[in-house]
Parts: structure tokens; C-alpha cells; sequence
């Protein structure tokens, strides 16, 4: 198991690490001069000089990215144009209001796409098992946006049972999460239907192995044998996919935070592109990108652990 | 019926509803197992054993049908029970094992988890149900059993595993025993194993077994009484002794014959019964192995009854009284 | 492992004997049903456009503004009394012209780098897989993000972005395939002969991996839908005023006090397209290859 876990980190870093070199490339190959698209038409030349040197725009790219790496490494994301505060402390400040949200829609759904699954594996071939399959296709096609945006109609300004802006009072839990249901939903529906399905394909499997045939020889209860026996092994797949579908939300909570105007990483970046602030969306990408393979990486480990199969043979 | 019978199964016959037709698995099949007896059903795959098994033991598919016959266990007609009270029965007086050990056991479970998980209806303390699988995992010499109690299925080799579902089986001290090819899946020195356990065991325990294989060799040590079934069909039953010294249905004959472990004489061609299954959506008119018989003659064209030759022995053939053994 | 007799008797689904008969078997379905319908009207709308309605999707007419739908106007009208229902119907232009060229530029570029990570030496393979790694790592919306800031918004910005996101979905594919055919006997029998890999990839390789691939981009076709619409909605994507169904949605969003037509226009043609597609896409994966099912 260690050594797995070292090779999976390992791995980890290090594509990490080439998808920032690809990102600091790429400033190379767009067509145009970065500094007059970023800092705007009415920019005078000599701004756009200083901000090539402040950037490093003006080195060659093999340097360019060394410069950078080595300074990513020491933490040091660059400045904010607009506020000269470090870009690290920037976006690390909203962090824990994506992740609250992204916490959330997975909370969703495991909570509802877990029963579902596991619902209509057990009632196979029946009707309900048939609508859950349609619901759950409906769900992962449709765009969390607009599920955002539906919601917000509906819920929000139709029928006013939820708020509309914001993440609630700072320090009251119960009015955070009130401002918390909508948003999350909007990010985790998605992950509903994907889980709904594997747990049911997963469970489906499970079913009919041998050891569940011999559980039922046994005499043991039916309830017993989907929930302990058959759903435990079930869910393990699960784990993996949930690592994967953080991805997913989190480009679910970019908009989910512009929706209903949350604080977050998506609307701070958001608000960079438009205000040109290029270290803060660099920055705020390059993090987002790592916390990614960070969560791959432990939903991985995770499985691993959870089988014991793979635990004791790796 | 005898009243030591602990479990009869009386004229059973069993259909599968499948995409190309009623398919009938299962015709008129009787046996009985007497208390405290080793009862082994012989045959080849596709015979039925293992629909007669899902029948005894209640887990027929869900495109099964039992259009006739009663199950008597201890009295009680286990097709007339409800769903829950055939239940309660499973894993205390009626427990199976099969033939896969490896993947008989849940594998993100500790086996002493799911030994002990059998005997929720005992109501002992966790401590008892310990100590009871601690007991048998003994009796079926697992070595270091405390231990092992912790460890998962997959840190057992293939045998182990299948002397832990002995095991499991035999926790409850059951009325009956029901094996599905328990040794097909493991290489000869395990097997001789296994059956001498199960032997030893059955004495200890007390219980009936019901034993299916199509290893001959296995069932001459090991049972009591013998069912030799074809297609669907008991052709012949008896006690071990009719069986291998005077069997008189040819199917039985058959099959004693092609036995690779009784040939007497060095060969290089192994005799065969030449011919298929038959098709059993459509079964044919009379006696259900006349193409492949030998000895077939116009009165095949009748389905035959179960011919009694003795008490215990009968045959299902219009021939059995002349046909000698060969 | 013994298999109850009945278990075994299930109808296995197989290629089918010709197309009618699959496309019967598609409409049997009635997930396939709806799907084809709904895909049936997006395209429908976007061909036919121009005739559907009398009104221009970019003309103002501020005093007509927030209109609710009425027999005038099926879908109402927006902020500057333009009729939704006609900028939602050249919006699918959009979403049907970018999917097009996205996927099958995707398609493309994913099946010759797959041919090539899964046939060519082991270090390229290594680094074209560390390459799709790296650039499936980033979560699209932030690709898209970062690209913007950089090259500011546009479609072209928006094809780039789908490529990206999807290309390495299709290389893996691609790659597994055309490895596991590289060691199939026409192939080795092909190597004897002389073949170098440039004949050995498209003749040979690619007409056996193609199909499931084709498959997989049908399936993939909501995903560009989203992606374009999302930018746009974001102000990643289309200018205004051309309408794109995320720009719509934009402005209704923007004006949700004032109306929630335009908000409800801009979202409902996503809802159908992406749905339909979806079905449509699930329905022929279970029909023609149901081992690309990953959750089954």
C-alpha cells in the first residue's frame, strides 16, 4: 500500500507539474501581445513595456518558466494588479467558500444518488427502475448552470424559500447553509445521476457474485445483505468517481457562484478576467488545478484502502 | 417416504420460462435422504443437480417455475412456505455449500465477521459466536484459528476457504448438509482432503449431506446412497452398492463405464457416450435417453416409470429387471 | 461459478441484422424516441431559422421589452423587445455549428494522437499520456478562463477550449484500442509483409476503431453544447449581439427581477438539446456496443 501510495503521489506531482509548464506556455503561443490585451486599448506603450518586464514577458520562454516554477515552488503566485496583495493569500481567502460548496454537492450526491442507485438495483427491470435510469441520464446531461439558474427562478425568486445572494452572515451556520442548499444542488445534481447509475451498475455486479448467493444460503436477511454485504463492496468504485467529479464542480461552482453572487475561487477568477487582473486568474487556475489532482489523488488512495484485497497486495 | 427421511423430494418438476420457450428442467424427480445419511446426485452438467439444489435450498431464479411436486424437510412441505419461514430454515437446519470457494466469501470482511454474521439468530454474546467459530475453523484444522479470525478471505489459499465454508455450514449443527460440487474446483490432494473432513465431520455433526459431483470416484467414498440423474430425470437410485455393483439402467452403466478412474485396462481413446443432450423446450416423446441407449427397443416410445428393483434401488428403464450389470 | 440455467437464456444483443432494423430497434426505445425527437427539433430550428419566424433575432424594439410569451411571440421578448423565440432559434445555429467543427476537430486530433501514443515507440507514449493527463487536470471552466484572459473571447476561443477539454477523452480511447490491435494477427501479418506504420494506422488500425469512436463523439455532442453555451453565458464566448443560447441566458439571468421569460428562453433550448442528445447518444451506445457502458 505504501509503495502504491508513493508511485500514485508521485505520479500526482508531477503532472501537476506539467500542466502549470503548459499553462505558463501557452501566454507564448497566443497570437497578439498579452500586455495590450490585458491591460486594455487605453494603456500607454510605456505601461505595457513595465508590464512585460514586471511579467517577464520579455524573456524567453524556457526562462519565463523556469522564473516561475521557481517561484511557485516558494509559494509565491505573483501580485494582484489591482490590490498588490499576494495572489497565494488572494485566492487561498475564498477557498473554504468553493469548498463548502463542493462539499455540499458532493454531500448531495452521495445522499441521494447512493439510495437511488442502490433503490433500483434492487428493484431491477421494474418501473422505478426504469424512471431512475431516465432521471438520472436527465440529470448528468443537463448544465449546472442552468440548473442554477432554473433553481434560482423557482426556488429563489419565484417562491422565495431560499436566498439569492450570498453566503449568508458570517458566523450564523444555520442562515450559511440555508444560502448553501441552492448552490449546492446546482453543482452536485450532476453527480446525482452519475452515482445513481454506477452504484446501481456496481450493486447489479455485486448481486450476483458468488459470496452474496452463499450470504442468501445462509438464511440472512435480505436487508442485511444489500445494505452490509452487497452495498459496502459496492460503493468502492464509487469513491474513485466521486475523486473525478470534483473536477467537475468545481467548474459547477464557478457558476454557481456567479449565480447566486457567492464568494468563492470561481468568482474571483471570474472577476479577474473581466478586471484583466492576469496574475490573479494564473494564480487562481494553477491552484484550482493542483487541489484537483490533489482530490484524484486521495480518492484514489481511498479505494485503494478501502478494499482489502488492494490494501494488503499493494 | 420413510418416516427417517429428513428430507424427500416427491415427483418435483421444475420449468425455466426463457426467451425460446418453456424450457422443462426438472420432470418428475423423486429421492429421499435419510437422517443421517450421505446422499450424492451424479450427472452431467445441464443434468438438473443444480436446479434440484436452487430448489431445496429456495433460490430458483426468478423465471423459474415448480410446476409440481413437495419438498418434505422434517414433514414440512418446503414449497408450500412462505418466502420467510424458508428463510428462518436456511443457514439453521438446511446449509449449502458450492463449489467456487474462492469467491464463496465476501472479501471486505474478515471471516470472522461473517461467521459470526451467521448466527444472528442464535442469541448468543459476541464473545459465544467467537468462540463457536473459533471451534469449528478447528474441527476443519485451519491452524491459529484465534488469529485467523481476523483475516480476510483473500489471505486464505483456495482449500482453506473452502474448510472455512465447511465450516460455516456445520456452525449451526443442521438437519441437512447440501454440497454443490464442493471439490470440482480443487486440484486431487485437496479434495481427499476435504471429503475425509466432510466424512469425519458428518459423523461428529450427525447431519444428512446432500452431495452432488460428477466425479464417481468421490461419490463410491464418500456416500451411502446414490441418484444417478440425466437430463432432467432420475434414472437410477439406490444405495452406493446398487449403484457400482449393479447398476441397471444403461445410462448408469453408461457412466460407470467412461469413468476414467475405473478402466482396468490402458487405452488411448476414453469411451463416450455417443450423441447430445436433448432439448428439453421441446422433450421428446418416451424415454428421455433412447437416442443415446444402447439398449433401446420399441417399448422406449413409453416414458418408464421408476422400475423397483429392491427396497431402495430403482430404475427408471422398461429393461431393468434383465439388463445385468456389465 | 455456476450460472442458474435462466441466467444464461437473456437475448444478447447483436450487431442486428441492417439499418432499418436498427433504426426500429432505436425507436422502440422510448428513451431513443424522445432523444431523436428532441435532436429532430434543435435541427430543425437551426436549419430552418430564418423562415420560422418574421422577426430578426438582432433588431431592437425597446417598447416591446419583457413581453410574456403570447401568440406573437412563442417565447416572449427580452430586454430590448427582440422575440426570443427567433433568437433562440439562431442560437442553435451556433450550438449546432460549434459542435460540429469542435467535435470533430476533437475527433480528429484525438484519433491520430491516440494511433499514434498507442503504436509508436514507449517514450512518446509515455509523454503524449503525461500530456492528456496534465491537460485533463484542469477543470474546463478554468481552461476556458485562462484561455480568455489570454486571447480574449470569441468562438475560435471557444473551439480551442472544446478541443482541449475533449481531445484527450478520445486519445485514451483511441490509444487502448490501437494497442490492444497492435498485436492482432492481420497486423503482424501486415508488419511481415513490409508495411510501415504509416500504411499499418489508417488502413489497417483505424477502420476497427472508428466505430466505437463515433459512438463516443455522439455521446460527447451534449458535453460541446454545454461548453459553448456555458462560455457564452460567462462572456466567454459569442459577442452580443449574436445570439448564442448562453447569451441569452446571460441576459435573462442579468434581467431575472424584471422577467423570468428570457431566462426561461435561454435555458429551455439547452435543457432539449443536451437531453436529447444525451438520449440519443445512450441509446445507440447501448444498442450498437454496450461494452463502452462504463458504469455497466
Amino acid at each position: 500500500m505504501l509503495a502504491y501510495a508513493v508511485k500514485r503521489t508521485g505520479l500526482a506531482v508531477v503532472i501537476t507539474a506539467v500542466a502549470l509548464v503548459m499553462l505558463i506556455s501557452v501566454i507564448q503561443f497566443i497570437p497578439g501581445d498579452p500586455a495590450a490585451v490585458l491591460l486594455g486599448p487605453l494603456a500607454t506603450p510605456e505601461l505595457r513595456e513595465s508590464f512585460r518586464v514586471e511579467m517577464g514577458l520579455d524573456q524567453p520562454t524556457i526562462v519565463q518558466i523556469a522564473r516561475f516554477f521557481g517561484r511557485v515552488v516558494t509559494g509565491d503566485l505573483g501580485t494582484d494588479v489591482l490590490t498588490h496583495r499576494p495572489v497565494a493569500l488572494t485566492v487561498l481567502e475564498q477557498m473554504p467558500f468553493t469548498l463548502a460548496l463542493i462539499a455540499a454537492g458532493i454531500g448531495w450526491a452521495a445522499l441521494l444518488g447512493i439510495p437511488l442507485g442502490c433503490f433500483a438495483a434492487v428493484r431491477r427491470g421494474s418501473l422505478a427502475d426504469r424512471v431512475i435510469a431516465v432521471l438520472s441520464v436527465s440529470m448528468i446531461a443537463v448544465p449546472s448552470f442552468v440548473v442554477a439558474i432554473y433553481s434560482l427562478l423557482f426556488f429563489s425568486v419565484k417562491l422565495g424559500w431560499f436566498p439569492t445572494i450570498g453566503a449568508g452572515e458570517p458566523g450564523d451556520r444555520i442562515d450559511q447553509l440555508h444560502h448553501l442548499v441552492l448552490p449546492s444542488l446546482a453543482v452536485g445534481l450532476g453527480w446525482v445521476g452519475y452515482l445513481a447509475r454506477m452504484v446501481r451498475a456496481s450493486m447489479l455486479e455485486v448481486l450476483t457474485e458468488n459470496h452474496i448467493r452463499m450470504a442468501r444460503a445462509f438464511g440472512l436477511r435480505e436487508r442485511t445483505i444489500t445494505f452490509r454485504y452487497a452495498l459496502k463492496l459496492a460503493v468502492i468504485p464509487t469513491v474513485v468517481l466521486l475523486g473525478i467529479g470534483v473536477g467537475h464542480m468545481i467548474s459547477g461552482a464557478v457558476f454557481a457562484e456567479i449565480v447566486f453572487a457567492r464568494p468563492g475561487v470561481g468568482r474571483l477568477i471570474y472577476d479577474a478576467v473581466i478586471t484583466r487582473n492576469y496574475p490573479v486568474v494564473i494564480g487562481g487556475v494553477m491552484i484550482t488545478t493542483a487541489f484537483y489532482v490533489l482530490c484524484t489523488l486521495v480518492a484514489d488512495l481511498v479505494a485503494a484502502w478501502l478494499d482489502p484485497r488492494v490494501r494488503s497486495a499493494l | 417416504m420413510a418416516a427417517g427421511d429428513v428430507l424427500t423430494v416427491e415427483s418435483l418438476s421444475v420449468d425455466f420460462r426463457t426467451a425460446a420457450g418453456r424450457l422443462h428442467a426438472l420432470r418428475d424427480v423423486s429421492l429421499s435422504v435419510p437422517r443421517g445419511e450421505i446422499v450424492g446426485i451424479v450427472g452431467e452438467s445441464g443434468c438438473g443437480k443444480s436446479t434440484l439444489i436452487n430448489a431445496v435450498i429456495g433460490l430458483l431464479a426468478a423465471n423459474a417455475e415448480v410446476v409440481a411436486g413437495k419438498i418434505p424437510f422434517n414433514g414440512v412441505d418446503l414449497l408450500a412456505m412462505r418466502p420467510d419461514e424458508f428463510r428462518r430454515l436456511r443457514g439453521d437446519r438446511i446449509t449449502a455449500i458450492f463449489q467456487d470457494p474462492m469467491t464463496a466469501l465476501n472479501p471486505v470482511f474478515s471471516i470472522g465477521t461473517q461467521m459470526t454474521e451467521i448466527q444472528y439468530r442464535s442469541g448468543l454474546s459476541a464473545r459465544a459466536k467467537r468462540n463457536r467459530a473459533v471451534e469449528f475453523l478447528d474441527k476443519v484444522k485451519i491452524p491459529d484459528p484465534e488469529r485467523r479470525l481476523r483475516q480476510y478471505p483473500h489471505q486464505f489459499s483456495g482449500g482453506m476457504r473452502q474448510r472455512i465454508c465447511i465450516a460455516m455450514a456445520l456452525l449451526a449443527e443442521p438437519d441437512l448438509l447440501i454440497a454443490d460440487e464442493p471439490t470440482t474446483a480443487l486440484d486431487a490432494t485437496l479434495e481427499v482432503q476435504v471429503i475425509r473432513l466432510l466424512k469425519n465431520l458428518q459423523r461428529e455433526v450427525g447431519c444428512s449431506i446432500l452431495f452432488i459431483s460428477h466425479h464417481l470416484g468421490v461419490i463410491a467414498e464418500l456416500c451411502d446412497r446414490v441418484a444417478i440423474m440425466y437430463a432432467g430425470e432420475v434414472a437410477e437410485r439406490g444405495t452406493v452398492r446398487d449403484i457400482f455393483h449393479d447398476a441397471r439402467h444403461p445410462y448408469s452403466q453408461k457412466l460407470l463405464q467412461c469413468d476414467p478412474g475405473r478402466i482396468a485396462v490402458a487405452t488411448r481413446n476414453l469411451p463416450t457416450i455417443p450423441g447430445e443432450l436433448p432439448n428439453l423446450v421441446h422433450v421428446p416423446q418416451g424415454c428421455i435417453f433412447r437416442p443415446r441407449c444402447p439398449e433401446r427397443f420399441e417399448r422406449c416410445v413409453e416414458r418408464p416409470e421408476p422400475h423397483p428393483l429392491s427396497r431402495d434401488h430403482l430404475a427408471a428403464c422398461h429393461k431393468a429387471e434383465e439388463l445385468a450389470p456389465a | 461459478m455456476s450460472v442458474p440455467l435462466s441466467e444464461a437464456t437473456a437475448p444478447a444483443a447483436s450487431a442486428g441484422p441492417g439499418r432499418g432494423a436498427r433504426l426500429l430497434r432505436l425507436l422502440s426505445d422510448p428513451m431513443g424516441a424522445l432523444g431523436i425527437l428532441l435532436v429532430l427539433a434543435v435541427v430543425f430550428g437551426a436549419i430552418f431559422a430564418d423562415v420560422l419566424t418574421q422577426y430578426s433575432p438582432t433588431k431592437l424594439a425597446p417598447r416591446d421589452r419583457f413581453l410574456p410569451p403570447d401568440a406573437a411571440h412563442l417565447l416572449g421578448t427580452d430586454q430590448l423587445g427582440r422575440d426570443l423565440f427567433t433568437r433562440v432559434l439562431h442560437g442553435a445555429r451556433i450550438a449546432l455549428g460549434v459542435a460540429l467543427v469542435a467535435a470533430s476537430a476533437s475527433f480528429a486530433g484525438g484519433l491520430i494522437l491516440g494511433m499514434i501514443a498507442g503504436y509508436g515507440p514507449r517514450w512518446l507514449d509515455s509523454l503524449l499520456l503525461l500530456l492528456f493527463d496534465a491537460l485533463r487536470s484542469f477543470p474546463t471552466v478554468m481552461l476556458a478562463l485562462a484561455l480568455v484572459t489570454l486571447a480574449g473571447p470569441s468562438l475560435s476561443a471557444v473551439v480551442l477550449v472544446v478541443v482541449l477539454a475533449t481531445l484527450p477523452g478520445y486519445a485514451r480511447v483511441v490509444r487502448a484500442q490501437t494497442m490492444s490491435l497492435k498485436g492482432a494477427e492481420f497486423v503482424l501479418a501486415a508488419r511481415a509483409l513490409g508495411a510501415p506504420a504509416r500504411r499499418i494506422l489508417p488502413v489497417h488500425i483505424m477502420p476497427n476503431i472508428i466505430g466505437p469512436l463515433l459512438i463516443l463523439a455522439s455521446m460527447d455532442i451534449p458535453v460541446v453544447i454545454t461548453i459553448e453555451a456555458g462560455m457564452s453565458f460567462l462572456g466567454l464566448g459569442v459577442r452580443p449581439p449574436t445570439p448564442s443560447w448562453g447569451s441569452i441566458l446571460n441576459d435573462g439571468f442579468s434581467f431575472i427581477r424584471e422577467s423570468p421569460w428570457p431566462a426561461i428562453a435561454g435555458g429551455l433550448p439547452i435543457v432539449i438539446a443536451t437531453l436529447g442528445f444525451t438520449f440519443l447518444g445512450e441509446t445507440l451506445r447501448d444498442q450498437f456496443d454496450p461494452r463502452l457502458r462504463k458504469d455497466a
